[in-house]
C-alpha cells in the first residue's frame, strides 16, 4: 500500500553532472610508482622532527669525519700548569682538571661514543633480529628454548650484568687500546642487549608469518627459508628499526654510565663518557661546570637527535598515522 | 504519524583537514526522517554515509568539521552545537548501534555495568533499580539468562550477543531516533536477519525512528522506508524504498541495482550467462584433459573429475582447563566432494563452518587428519618432492583479504612473477612478457608493473592475486572469500572476470563463500556446510529453488531483499 | 587461572638457575687470583692462600662452585665476605636501604608520570604536551649522573634543602632526593607510554560507543580511556622495579647510599664472588617476582587473560 510522500521525501535524482559517473575501480596511471618505503620517506621529509634530527646526525657526521675542521688543539695534549683555565683564543671552553682542551677533547670524542652506539646495535639487531625471527616462525620448542634464553639474559639488569662483565674483560685485557676498549664494552652491552629486539621481531614475525600472501608464497612453492627472509622478515622490520633507533642513544648513554663508574672506555681512550667522569669532582665544588657540560651536551644532543629520528620513523612507518 | 519531522539535514558539508588542506567528504547532503520511520543511507565505501551519520550525533572522527548547511533535529540546528549540548542529546535523543561488535564494547568492563552507564548518565535509573533495568533491556534484545549474561565480559559473548548488547546500550534511554551504522555486517548472515528482525520490531513498538547505514541495497530495501543513496559525498537519488529499487534513475543507482548479489541473483539473466560459461568451460578442459591423459603428464591423467575428496576430516587439539587435559574440535568432519573439470564447486557456510579448513586443506597448506585427497588421479598425501611440486603448480589459491594478500614489499611485477621464478620458468625476459600478459587477462594495464600494492585498490589488488594465481597455468583456483571484502560494484567486476577467465582457459574452481547470493553467479554445484559436515549437497539450481536441508532453507531466507523483486 | 599462575611461577626457576651459572661463569672467566689480590703487596704464605680458596671454594671446577653455592642458597648460607662477614648479613643490611629508595623511585615515576602523560595524551599537540616530550626527551637523553650531581649540587650543596650525601641515616627525607634522580629516566618512559596509550584509545571505538551513550567527558576519560590505558603502564612499572634496583649503582655511588649497589659495585671491583652472585641472585629474584605479581595483576585487570 503506498503511503502518502512526506514533505522533505520527495523522489528526488541529482543531476548527472554534479557526480559523474567514474568507471569502477579505474586506475590512476599519471603519478609515479611508489613503494611502501617511498612513501614513508615523503612523510618523514614533511617531518620537523625528522629534519631536525637528521641535520643534527648531519652535523655530527661532518665532527666524526674531520673533527680538525673544528678546532686546532690536539685532544691528547694536556699540561697540568692550564689546569681549569678559563676559555681563551682557539679554546673556546677552557680547559680541563689535566689541562687538556674541553672543546677539542669533545669534538675528538664523538668518534668512541658513536661507535659504541653504532656497533652495539648492529650487533643487537643481527643477534636479536634472526633468533627472535626463527622463535617467531618456528615456535613450539625452538620457540621455547629462545625465548627462556632470552629470559635469562633479560633477568639480569643491564648495567649490573655490564658491570661485572667488563669488570672480568678489564682484568683479562688491561692494555685493549681504542678498538679493544670499544669492543669491551660493544660486546658487552650487546650480549646483554640482544633480547629486547629478539621479543620483538618474534612478535612482529608471528603477525605477520599469518598473513596470507605467505600462505599464496607456500602454495607456488615456496621453502620455508625463501619465505621467511624474503616474505616474512621485510615486513617485520619496521618495529625493530624504530626500537633500534632509540636503542642507539641508549647505547651512548650506557657507555657513559659506564665510563662513570670506571669500567667503560680505557682512560687513555678520547670519549665523552670519560670527559664527563673525569669532570665530575668539580662539580662537587661547584667550580667551572662547562667543563661537565660540554661533552654532556655533546652526548645528549646525539641521543636526542637518535630518539628523534625513531619518533618520526615510527610514525612515518605506522599505518594508523598514515590515515587522514 | 506525525507531520514535524524529527531529523532534517539540509546541505550539509563535512571536511577532515590535513595539512590545513580540507578534504571534503560530504557535499550538500539533504535528508529527513519523520518520528517512528527508517531511512536508509546507501552507498559504498568512500561514500561518506558513515560520516554523515557520526556528524549528525556530533562524533567525527579526528579531525572531521561540519563546514556547511544545518542539521536540524526536532526543529533545533545542531551541526554546531557544544560537547555538552551534544552530551545532553546523546543517549536519551540520539542513540547509536555502531558497526563493529568485536571493538564497540570495552572489553574491561561486565556488559550489564557498561548498559546501567546509559541509564545513570541519562537519569533514567541508579544503583538496584539500574540494574533491573538492565536486565530487562537485555531480555528485550533478545538475550537469554539476562542476570549471568549481564556480569559477564564482551569476551565471553559471541559476535551476535555483542551486537544485541549494543542494542540494548542503543535503546537504553529510548532515544526518538537510533541510528544505525552497518548494525550487522559483520555477523553471519543468518544471525544478521535474526537480530534486524529484532530491531525492526523492538524500534515499531517503541516507535523509535532509524537512520540506517548500509552498503547492502538489498538490505536497505527491506528494512526502510526511505531511501537516500549516496556517491563520492553526494546524495544522488532518494525516495521510497521499493520505487527506488525498481525504478532507479541515476546511472549510478541504476548500476547499483544491476550488480547488488541479492537481488542479481534471482535475474534470470544471470543464470543462462552461468550456463554459457560452464558449457565452454567444461569444453575447453576437457581438451585439456584429452591432452594431459595422452601425454601421460607427471601429474594428471585426464580425469574427468579434477578433484576428488574422499571423507576429508580435520581434527584440531585445544588446550583445556588443564594443562594436560586437551579438547577435541572437529572441524572438518567426513567430508567427500568431486570438482568435475572446467565447473565451478561453492562451498558456502557461516564463520566456523569448517568451509576454509577445507579449503587449505585441498591445497595442502595444513595437514589433515584423516582422508584423502586425489587430483586428477593422484593421491596428493602420496606425492613427495619434485611431483609435489608439480601438483602445487596446478592448484592455486586467491585468499580474501585483498589487503594482506600481496607482499607489500614485492613490486607487482615481482609478485606475479615469483611463481615463475620459483619454477624456473623462462628467461627474465619471457617472464617480463608473461606478466604483461597475465595482467591484460585480468584487465589490468602493463603499466602498473613496478607499482606497489598500496598504491592499488582492493578490486585491483584481488585482480593482481588472480594473475599470480594463473601464472603456473594451473588447472585448478582456489578461491577462499576472494569477493567477499569487496565492495558491491568491484565485487561483480570481479565475478564477471572470473567467470570470463574460466570460459577462455577451462578453469575450475573451488569457491569457498559465506555469502549464499553470489553463488548462483559463479557455481554449478554448492555443498552447504554447518559444523564441519556437509548438510546439502545438490546442483545451484536445486538449492536455490528446492532447497531440502531447513539449514539451507534459513540461508536462504537471510539474504536480504530476496523476495522483494519476486513478489512485487 | 591458577594454572597461568602455576606455569609462570615453574618458567621463573630456569631464568634464577640460568642467570647465576651466567654471573659465575663471568666472574670465574675474570684471570688472576682473587685470593692473592686480596693481600696486595703483602707477604702471605702459600698455605693461608690455600685454606682461603678451600674456604671460597675457589680451588673446584666453576660449575661445582656453582652448585656449592646453590646449595647454600637454598639453606640462607650464601658464603663470606672476603673481610669475613657473611654475605646474608652485609645483604640484610643493605637490602632494605635500596628497596626502600627503589619503591620511592617507583611512586614517584607513577604517580608523575601517569599524571603528566595521560594530561600530554588528552591534548596532544597542545602546549603542555610539547613541553612534557621536550622534558621527557631531555632526561632520556642525558646520562643520569650528570642530574644526580646538578641536582645535589643545586638543592644539597646550594640550597642545602636535602643533604647533599646521605650516609648512615636513610631517612624517607634523606633518600627524597636520590629517589627523584633514581626515578627520573623512568619517569619518561611512563610519560611516553601513557601519553601514547591515552592518545590511542581516545579514538578507540569503544569510547565513542561510550560517548554515543551521553556520558560526561570526564566520565568517558575516566572509565573507558584511562582504565583501558594503564594495563601497559602498569606491566612497564613491575619490570621496572628490577631496573631500579640496578640503578641504584650509581644513585648510591652519587650520594654515599650504603645499600645494595654500593655492596654489588666494592664486590666487583674485588671480584669477590660470593657477594657479587648473591647480589645478582637477589636482584634477578625481585626481577622475576616482580613480573610475576605484575602478570598476575594484569590478568586481574583485564578479564580477557583471566578466563583464559
Amino acid at each position: 500500500m503506498p503511503k502518502p510522500t512526506l514533505a522533505g521525501q520527495e523522489r528526488y535524482v541529482a543531476p548527472i553532472e554534479e557526480t559523474p559517473l567514474a568507471a569502477v575501480d579505474s586506475i590512476q596511471v599519471d603519478e609515479a610508482p611508489s613503494s611502501q618505503w617511498k612513501e614513508a620517506w615523503k612523510q618523514l621529509r614533511r617531518n620537523p622532527m625528522f629534519l631536525i634530527s637528521a641535520a643534527l646526525l648531519a652535523v655530527l657526521a661532518v665532527v666524526i669525519a674531520f673533527p680538525g675542521l673544528f678546532t686546532n688543539a690536539d685532544p691528547r695534549f694536556c699540561e697540568v700548569g692550564r689546569s681549569l683555565d678559563p676559555p681563551s683564543p682557539g679554546h673556546p671552553f677552557g680547559f680541563n682538571f689535566q689541562g687538556c682542551d674541553v672543546w677539542s677533547r669533545t669534538l675528538y670524542g664523538a668518534r668512541a661514543s658513536v661507535a659504541v652506539g653504532v656497533l652495539t646495535t648492529l650487533f643487537v639487531v643481527v643477534i636479536g633480529g634472526i633468533t627472535g625471527a626463527i622463535a617467531g616462525f618456528k615456535g613450539g620448542w625452538a620457540d621455547a628454548i629462545i625465548s627462556r634464553i632470552s629470559d635469562i639474559f633479560f633477568a639480569i639488569p643491564l648495567i649490573l650484568a655490564a658491570i661485572v662483565s667488563l669488570s672480568a674483560l678489564t682484568n683479562a685485557f688491561p692494555d685493549r687500546g681504542f678498538w679493544g676498549g670499544i669492543a669491551a664494552v660493544v660486546v658487552t652491552l650487546a650480549v646483554f642487549g640482544w633480547p629486547q629486539i629478539a621479543r620483538i621481531m618474534r612478535g612482529s614475525v608471528i603477525e605477520v608469518k599469518n598473513l596470507e600472501f605467505v600462505d599464496a608464497a607456500r602454495a607456488i612453492g615456496a621453502k620455508d627459508s625463501r619465505n621467511l627472509w624474503r616474505h616474512i622478515v621485510p615486513n617485520a622490520m619496521s618495529p625493530v628499526i624504530v626500537t633500534a633507533t632509540v636503542s642507539l642513544g641508549i647505547f651512548i648513554v650506557a657507555e657513559a654510565t659506564l665510563s662513570f663508574l670506571g669500567l667503560g672506555l680505557p682512560f687513555t681512550v678520547v670519549s665523552w663518557g670519560n670527559d664527563i667522569a673525569e669532570a665530575q669532582r668539580l662539580v662537587r665544588s661547584g667550580t667551572r661546570l662547562g667543563v661537565m657540560f660540554v661533552p654532556a651536551a655533546a652526548l645528549a644532543l646525539t641521543v636526542l637527535s637518535f630518539i628523534l629520528l625513531g619518533d618520526a620513523v615510527r610514525d612515518a612507518l605506522d599505518p594508523k598515522a598514515k590515515k587522514r | 504519524m506525525s507531520q514535524q519531522p524529527l531529523l532534517e539535514v539540509r546541505n550539509l558539508d563535512v571536511a577532515f583537514y590535513a595539512d590545513k588542506k580540507a578534504i571534503p567528504a560530504v557535499e550538500g547532503a539533504n535528508l529527513t526522517v519523520y518520528p517512528g520511520q527508517t531511512v536508509a543511507i546507501v552507498g559504498e565505501s568512500g561514500s561518506g554515509k558513515s560520516t554523515t551519520a557520526h556528524a549528525i550525533i556530533g562524533l567525527l572522527p579526528g579531525t572531521g568539521r561540519v563546514t556547511g548547511g544545518e542539521i536540524l533535529f526536532d526543529g533545533k540546528d545542531i551541526a554546531h552545537s557544544s560537547t555538552k549540548d551534544f552530551e545532553s542529546l546523546r543517549g536519551d535523543q540520539i542513540g547509536l548501534v555502531p558497526q563493529d561488535p568485536m571493538s564497540n564494547l570495552n572489553p574491561l568492563w561486565r556488559v550489564g555495568t557498561q548498559i546501567k552507564e546509559s541509564l545513570v548518565a541519562n537519569d533514567i535509573a541508579k544503583g538496584k533499580d539500574a540494574d533491573r533495568r538492565v536486565n530487562g533491556l537485555l531480555a528485550e534484545a533478545g538475550l537469554n539468562d539476562v542476570e549471568r549474561r549481564a556480569r559477564q565480559y564482551p569476551h565471553e559473548f559471541s559476535g551476535g550477543m555483542r551486537q544485541r548488547a549494543l542494542i540494548a546500550m542503543g535503546l537504553a534511554a529510548r532515544p526518538k531516533l537510533l541510528i544505525a551504522d552497518e548494525p550487522t555486517s559483520a555477523l553471519d548472515v543468518t544471525v544478521q536477519k535474526q537480530i534486524l528482525d529484532h530491531l525492526d520490531g523492538l524500534t515499531d513498538e517503541l516507535g523509535t525512528a532509524v537512520l540506517l547505514i548500509t552498503h547492502d541495497l538489498g538490505l536497505a530495501a527491506e528494512r526502510a522506508d526511505h531511501i537516500v543513496v549516496m556517491y563520492k559525498g553526494r546524495v544522488v537519488e532518494s525516495g521510497p524504498a521499493l520505487e527506488i529499487l525498481k525504478n532507479p534513475e541515476h546511472p549510478y543507482t541504476q548500476r547499483l541495482v544491476s550488480s547488488a548479489p541479492s537481488i542479481a541473483s534471482q535475474r534470470l539473466s544471470s543464470v543462462r550467462a552461468r550456463a554459457e560459461v560452464r558449457e565452454q568451460a567444461v569444453q575447453t578442459a576437457g581438451e585439456i584433459a584429452a591432452q594431459v591423459a595422452t601425454t601421460q603428464g607427471e601429474v594428471g591423467k585426464g580425469h574427468d573429475d579434477i578433484i576428488v575428496v574422499e571423507n576429508l576430516t580435520k581434527v584440531f587439539m585445544l588446550p583445556g582447563d588443564r594443562p594436560w587435559r586437551k579438547t577435541e574440535l572437529r572441524a572438518v568432519d567426513d567430508v567427500s566432494f568431486r570438482l568435475r573439470r572446467g565447473t565451478t564447486t561453492a562451498i558456502v557456510g557461516e564463520s566456523g563452518s569448517g568451509k576454509s579448513t577445507v579449503a587449505r586443506m585441498v591445497l595442502g597448506l595444513l595437514d589433515r587428519t584423516g582422508g584423502t585427497v586425489h587430483f586428477d588421479g593422484y593421491d596428493t598425501g602420496q606425492l613427495k618432492g619434485k611431483r609435489l611440486m608439480a601438483l602445487r603448480r596446478q592448484m592455486q589459491p586467491v585468499f580474501q583479504n585483498p589487503y594482506a594478500s600481496l607482499d607489500p614489499m614485492y613490486s607487482i611485477f615481482k609478485s606475479i612473477e615469483e611463481p615463475l621464478a620459483t619454477h624456473g620458468i623462462g628467461s627474465s625476459a619471457e617472464r617480463e612478457a608473461k606478466v604483461r600478459d597475465l595482467l591484460e587477462k585480468v584487465s589490468l594495464p602493463g603499466s602498473i608493473m613496478r607499482r606497489y600494492p598500496n598504491e592499488l585498490s582492493g578490486g585491483q589488488r584481488q585482480r593482481v592475486a588472480i594473475a599470480r594465481a594463473l601464472a603456473l597455468e594451473p588447472e585448478v583456483v582456489v578461491l577462499d572469500e576472494a569477493v567477499s571484502a569487496l565492495d558491491v560494484l568491484v565485487q561483480a567486476q570481479i565475478l564477471e572476470l572470473l567467470n570470463d577467465l574460466q570460459a577462455e582457459m577451462g578453469l575450475s574452481y573451488l569457491f569457498i563463500t559465506h555469502d549464499l547470493a553470489v553463488v548462483r553467479q559463479i557455481a554449478d554445484n554448492v555443498l552447504v556446510m554447518q559444523d564441519g559436515k556437509i548438510v546439502e549437497a545438490a546442483g545451484v539450481g536445486e538449492v536455490f529453488d528446492n532447497p531440502r536441508e531447513g539449514y539451507t532453507r534459513r540461508l536462504l531466507d537471510a539474504i536480504p531483499g530476496r523476495d522483494l523483486l519476486a513478489s512485487a | 587461572m591458577w594454572w597461568y599462575a602455576a606455569r609462570r611461577i615453574l618458567q621463573t626457576i630456569p631464568v634464577l638457575l640460568g642467570s647465576t651459572l651466567l654471573i659465575y661463569a663471568l666472574v670465574f672467566l675474570r684471570p688472576g687470583d682473587p685470593v692473592r689480590a686480596l693481600f696486595g703487596d703483602k707477604p702471605v704464605s702459600e698455605a693461608t692462600l690455600a685454606q682461603l680458596r678451600e674456604q671460597y671454594n675457589f680451588d673446584e671446577p666453576f660449575l661445582v662452585q656453582w652448585l656449592l653455592f646453590l646449595k647454600g642458597a637454598v639453606t640462607g648460607d650464601l658464603g663470606q665476605s672476603f673481610t669475613g662477614r657473611p654475605v646474608i648479613d652485609l645483604v640484610a643490611d643493605a637490602f632494605p636501604v635500596t628497596i626502600k629508595l627503589a619503591l620511592m623511585a617507583l611512586v614517584f615515576e607513577a604517580v608523575f608520570g601517569i599524571i603528566a602523560g595521560t594530561i600530554a595524551g588528552l591534548r596532544k599537540g597542545k602546549l603542555f604536551d610539547s613541553t612534557m616530550l621536550v622534558v621527557s626527551l631531555l632526561v632520556i637523553a642525558v646520562p643520569i649522573f650528570v642530574f644526580g650531581f646538578v641536582l645535589q649540587l643545586i638543592f644539597g650543596v646550594k640550597l642545602e634543602w636535602f643533604p647533599a650525601t646521605v650516609g648512615g641515616d636513610a631517612s624517607f627525607y634523606n633518600l627524597l632526593l636520590p629517589a627523584i634522580v633514581l626515578g627520573l629516566v623512568s619517569f619518561a618512559y611512563v610519560l611516553r607510554l601513557t601519553r601514547t596509550s591515552v592518545a590511542g584509545n581516545l579514538g578507540a571505538d569503544h569510547v565513542r560507543t561510550a560517548r554515543a551513550k551521553g556520558l560526561p567527558e570526564g566520565t568517558v576519560v575516566r572509565r573507558h580511556v584511562l582504565r583501558n590505558s594503564l594495563i601497559p603502564v602498569v606491566t612497564f612499572l613491575g619490570v621496572d622495579l628490577g631496573a631500579l634496583m640496578a640503578g641504584a649503582i650509581v644513585t648510591e655511588g652519587i650520594f654515599n647510599i650504603p645499600g645494595v649497589g654500593n655492596l654489588a659495585y666494592q664486590a666487583v671491583i674485588r671480584g669477590e664472588t660470593p657477594t657479587i652472585v648473591s647480589v645478582v641472585t637477589i636482584m634477578v629474584l625481585v626481577y622475576v617476582i616482580a613480573a610475576l605479581l605484575v602478570d598476575l595483576l594484569y590478568a586481574f585487570l583485564d578479564p580477557r587473560i583471566r578466563y583464559a
